[in-house]
């Protein structure tokens, strides 16, 4: 049986990929690709949140009865990110590298520590809650 | 049971209290290059000198502990979800009785003053075992116990061990109780300080923000649930062995034989830790890394160092051979990870502090500067270069003291106030935005 923790966290490492090839690219000065995988990545991440805040965070809150708990903390986190993405793209469109490179390492910190409080706490609680019908989450989640 | 309440931002501690601890540290290490500048050669004649015995505990309860102490206070609400309990006031009390009592017990190391050397063992006792109970309560309530967690655990412990040591071999109580090896009770307090408190922390920090930093794969499972609980039960063995040879019940090799298995651990651990960083996903330059990875070739140079002196009495007998471990092991290994810690911790604290308060104020007009520019790659490089040429030059200090000693001193000295600046700068940048951000606050309730 397929869990939430390990899928999700595989979706992680799939937007870690994306993030850290197109940092690679714009530290070089190569912003023909490098803004192509900036796309990739903040669709990707984009994908993931709306996994999360339209399928997974609400089941979960319907069933735990939960609304303030960790999910309300995740979705903050999730504007945080939307907002340094946002400044990120701005960079990517006026060439600004050396701002990119500063906002892609903030978004390397939160995106890391968002993940690991996922991965660590609430996919497992997530797991647990839904039991058997874990898949047919995930299977809801990936017609997204 | 669902742990809820682990994710919640409202429990770090305001940012002035693990900034204080943070802005010291470059003092003390300021302090110490001052000192090496002056007194050179002097301080590498050997380890027992008492200047040299201040000149550790500068670097080791100023720099070291100082660090260490302010970022786990910070760390544990968002690396363990347990908030220190009455944190503001435990932070206030500890930096202030940690930043005297090592101020005072280095000064009572150099100028010989029994007064000075009895308030600051009061004051040391006092704000580490303060600062125990504390993070022990904080540690013990923890739910979702991970490895980090265990590890920070014997790390607080191995703490409490060397501050008992330290007291009671500082109080001279155990030579008037008729105790008359102290050298070998010395080697205990100095195993549990480094490889106990400093070597256990470092190693289950490493876990998160390894992998974190660099997005690397994850160290090994079994090393995270064994490495740690381990070595520090061997140092408990190691320990009871080392009192048994005192007390000529047992040959003086067999530590030293037990020392050959625990040491493994910890090279494994620079090992592992190196690979992973090679592995790393995230390929552009970062200074963070390359402290670190200073840090880890410590370790393997420490332990070659150690391992050839005990096999060969030539080297052994040397003076050098414990300043050369000394210099690996506190300032090869220990203020270099510490150091590049810094640039992440303080940059990122300031940053997400900011960003809070902006998103709860719902203020886009101000902006909150990005993790470079509170301190900028620049900056941190020159710091970087500086520093490594000053841990160069005391490495050569040791083989030729009357040639490189003053200039360690002065390349270190050069090195904190690098280190300084950096730091407020960052902090001067974050208190300048918080004032718009609260001035936007006052302007809108009007």
């Amino acid at each position: 049986m397929t869990t939430i923790t390990e899928t999700m966290a595989r979706d992680h490492r799939h937007c870690d990929e994306f993030f850290a090839e197109a940092e690679e690219l714009i530290s070089q000065g190569d912003w023909e690709q490098g803004r192509a995988k900036f796309n990739e990545f903040r669709d990707a991440t984009e994908n993931h949140f709306s996994m999360e805040e339209g399928i997974l965070f609400p089941k979960f809150e319907q069933r735990t009865g939960q609304t303030m708990g960790p999910t309300q903390m995740m979705r903050m986190e999730h504007t945080q990110m939307r907002q340094l993405l946002a400044d990120m793209e701005a960079a990517v469109t006026h060439e600004d590298d050396e701002r990119y490179l500063g906002l892609s390492e903030t978004m390397m910190m939160v995106m890391q520590q968002h993940n690991m409080k996922e991965e660590q706490m609430l996919y497992p609680m997530t797991d647990q809650v839904f039991a058997g019908d874990a898949e047919a989450t995930l299977q809801e989640m990936k017609m997204l | 049971m669902l742990n809820t309440a682990s994710l919640s931002l409202d429990q770090a501690p305001p940012i002035s209290i693990p900034f204080r601890f943070f802005l010291t540290a470059p003092l003390f290490g300021l302090v110490a290059g001052l000192l090496l500048l002056v007194y050179g050669p002097t301080l590498f004649l050997t380890r027992w000198a008492p200047m040299t015995l201040g000149l550790t505990h500068l670097i080791t309860l100023g720099m070291l502990a100082m660090v260490m102490c302010g970022a786990l206070l910070q760390m544990l609400p968002v690396l363990a979800g347990s908030p220190v309990p009455a944190v503001v006031m435990v932070g206030r009390l500890c930096h202030l009785l940690i930043t005297v009592g090592a101020g005072l017990l280095v000064s009572s190391f150099i100028t010989g003053s029994g007064i000075a050397n009895a308030l600051s063992l009061s004051l040391l006792g006092a704000g580490v075992f303060l600062f125990f109970i504390a993070v022990a309560v904080a540690l013990l309530r923890v739910k979702q116990v991970t490895h980090t967690v265990t590890a920070m655990r014997l790390a607080v412990i191995a703490f409490l061990f060397t501050l008992v040591l330290g007291l009671l071999l500082g109080s001279g109580v155990l030579s008037k109780v008729g105790f008359g090896h102290i050298a070998p009770l010395v080697d205990v307090h100095l195993g549990w300080g480094v490889l106990g408190w400093i070597g256990l922390l470092l190693i289950g920090i490493s876990y998160q923000v390894v992998p974190m930093f660099q997005v690397t794969p994850e160290y090994p499972m079994l090393m995270r649930r064994f490495l740690a609980p381990v070595l520090f039960m061997a140092l408990v063995v190691w320990t009871l062995l080392m009192l048994a040879a005192i007390f000529s019940l047992i040959g003086d090799f067999i530590p030293t034989l037990w020392m050959f298995l625990v040491l493994p651990g910890f090279m494994l651990y620079a090992v592992v830790t190196l690979r992973l960083q090679q592995q790393r996903k995230r390929r552009i330059p970062d200074i963070t890394m390359k402290f670190w990875r200073i840090g880890m070739f410590s370790i393997l140079f420490s332990s070659a160092v150690w391992i050839i002196g005990n096999v060969s009495t030539v080297v052994a007998n040397s003076p050098q051979y414990h300043l050369l471990l000394g210099v690996g092991l506190i300032a090869g290994a220990g203020v270099s990870v510490v150091n590049g810690m810094l640039y992440k911790i303080v940059p990122f604290l300031s940053w997400f502090h900011l960003q809070n308060r902006q998103l709860s104020l719902m203020c886009m007009t101000v902006q909150v500067p990005n993790m470079k520019e509170f301190i900028s790659d620049k900056a941190a490089r020159y710091q970087y270069n500086v520093y490594v040429a000053s841990l160069f030059l005391l490495f050569a200090a040791v083989t030729k003291p009357e040639w490189f000693a003053h200039m360690a001193g002065l390349v270190f000295l050069l090195s904190n106030i690098m280190l300084f600046r950096n730091l407020v700068i960052a902090m001067s940048r974050y208190y300048t935005t918080n004032q718009a951000l609260l001035s936007y606050a006052v302007d809108s309730d009007k």
